[in-house]
C-alpha cells in the first residue's frame, strides 16, 4: 500500500490528481475486500441448505425460500461494496 | 496492446430524452405497467368456468407464483390479502429489470438508483403504517425496538441497533440490493461487449480469434442476466412480505 501511495505522489502533478489517482486505486481494494465476506457466506450458506435439502427432500421448499432470504442479506454487504467501488471510481 | 477507452459512466447509463422529461428510463417504467395490465386484464375476460388457456395461463401461473412461493411462506394463511400488492410489485420490477437483456433497450429501468429507491421507500411506509395500524403506536414500536426474551440490561445496546437495522437500514438495503445488482449486471454485460468489440476490430489479426472468448461469455452473462431479473423481482418481493408479516404479526 505504501509503495503504491508514494509512486501516486511521484505520479501525480498536482494534489487533485493525486486525489483522482488514488480513489481510482482505492476502488478497487474496496470492492475486493467487500467481496471477501459474502462470498464464504454464501458458500456456507447454500452449502448447508443443499445438506438440508438432502437430508430432507420433503422440506426443500421451505429451506430454498429461507435459503434466497438469507443470500440477499448477505449479498447485501457485497453490493454496499460495489456501490462504493462506483461512488470512488466515478464519482 | 490494444487500447480499450471504458467508457464514462454517464454515458452508458444516461439517456437522452426522447420529449422533456421524457427519456428510456421512464420508457420502460411505463411499458411495464401497460404490459402488466394488458395481461391480467385479458386474462380477466376469459369465462372462469372453462379451462384456462393462453394468457389466462400466464396470468394464473404467476399468481398462484406469488401465493405460494411468496405469501405462503412468509406470512401464511393471513397474509393472502397481500398478494395483489405483492404481484404487483413482482410484475413491476420484473418487467423493469427484464429490458437488461432485450436487445434495443439494453438498460434495466431499476439501474437507475430512483426507481429501486421509490419502490423501497413506498415498502417503508406501507410496512410501518402497517405496523401500527395493527399494534397501536406503542405496541409496534415496542415490539420493534424492545424484542421480547432479552435481559433487560441489554436493551441499552440492543435497542439502538434494531433501530438502526429495522427502520434505516432496511429501505436503503432493499433500495441498494436491486440498483446494485441490476447495475452490476448492465456494466459487465457491457464490458464484455466493449471487449469483443475491441478484439474483433483489433489492428493485430492474431487478436481477432481470440475475441470468441470475451463474446461466450457476453453470451453466459446474458443468460444469467435472465436468472438475476427474475431473482431480483423475487427477492424483492419476498423481503416486502417478510418486512409486512413482522410488523403484523410480533414475535413473542
Amino acid at each position: 500500500m505504501e509503495a503504491i501511495a508514494r509512486l501516486i505522489a511521484a505520479e501525480a502533478a498536482t494534489p487533485a490528481d493525486a486525489k483522482n489517482t488514488a480513489a481510482a486505486a482505492s476502488a478497487g481494494y474496496a470492492y475486493g475486500l467487500a467481496a471477501i465476506g459474502p462470498g464464504i457466506g454464501i458458500g456456507y450458506l447454500v452449502g448447508k441448505s443443499v445438506e438440508a435439502m438432502a437430508r430432507q427432500p420433503e422440506a426443500a421448499g421451505m429451506v430454498r425460500t429461507t435459503m434466497f432470504l438469507g443470500i440477499a442479506f448477505t449479498e447485501a454487504l457485497a453490493l454496499i461494496g460495489f456501490v462504493v467501488f462506483i461512488l470512488l471510481k466515478f464519482a | 496492446m490494444i487500447a480499450l477507452d471504458f467508457p464514462e459512466i454517464n454515458s452508458i447509463l444516461r439517456w437522452k430524452d426522447i420529449f422533456p422529461g421524457f427519456n428510456k428510463i421512464a420508457l420502460i417504467a411505463v411499458l411495464a405497467v401497460v404490459i402488466s395490465t394488458l395481461i391480467f386484464l385479458l386474462a380477466v375476460r376469459q369465462d372462469h368456468k372453462e379451462a384456462p388457456r393462453g394468457i389466462r395461463n400466464l396470468a394464473e401461473t404467476i399468481v398462484e407464483f406469488i401465493e405460494n412461493g411468496v405469501v405462503m411462506q412468509t406470512m401464511g394463511k393471513d397474509g393472502l390479502a397481500w398478494t395483489p400488492f405483492l404481484l404487483t410489485m413482482f410484475m413491476f420490477i420484473y418487467l423493469c429489470n427484464v429490458p437488461g437483456i432485450i436487445p434495443f433497450f439494453q438498460m434495466p429501468a431499476t439501474a437507475r438508483m430512483a426507481v429501486p429507491l421509490f419502490l423501497a421507500l413506498m415498502v417503508w411506509v406501507i410496512y410501518n403504517v402497517t405496523g401500527i395500524k395493527h399494534q397501536g403506536v406503542g405496541g409496534y414500536f415496542k415490539s420493534t425496538l424492545f424484542p421480547p426474551g432479552v435481559p433487560k440490561a441489554l436493551y441499552i445496546l440492543v435497542t439502538p441497533i434494531e433501530f438502526i437495522s429495522a427502520i434505516i437500514v432496511r429501505p436503503f438495503s432493499l433500495a441498494v440490493r436491486l440498483f446494485a445488482n441490476m447495475m452490476a449486471g448492465h456494466i459487465l454485460l457491457v464490458t464484455f461487449a466493449l471487449l469483443s468489440e475491441a478484439l474483433f476490430q483489433a489492428k493485430d489479426k492474431v487478436l481477432i480469434p481470440v475475441g470468441i472468448l470475451p463474446f461466450f461469455m457476453l453470451i453466459f452473462l446474458t443468460s444469467f442476466e435472465v436468472l438475476v431479473a427474475f431473482l431480483q423481482a423475487y427477492i424483492f418481493a419476498m423481503l416486502t412480505a417478510v418486512y409486512i408479516g413482522g410488523a403484523t404479526h410480533p414475535e413473542h
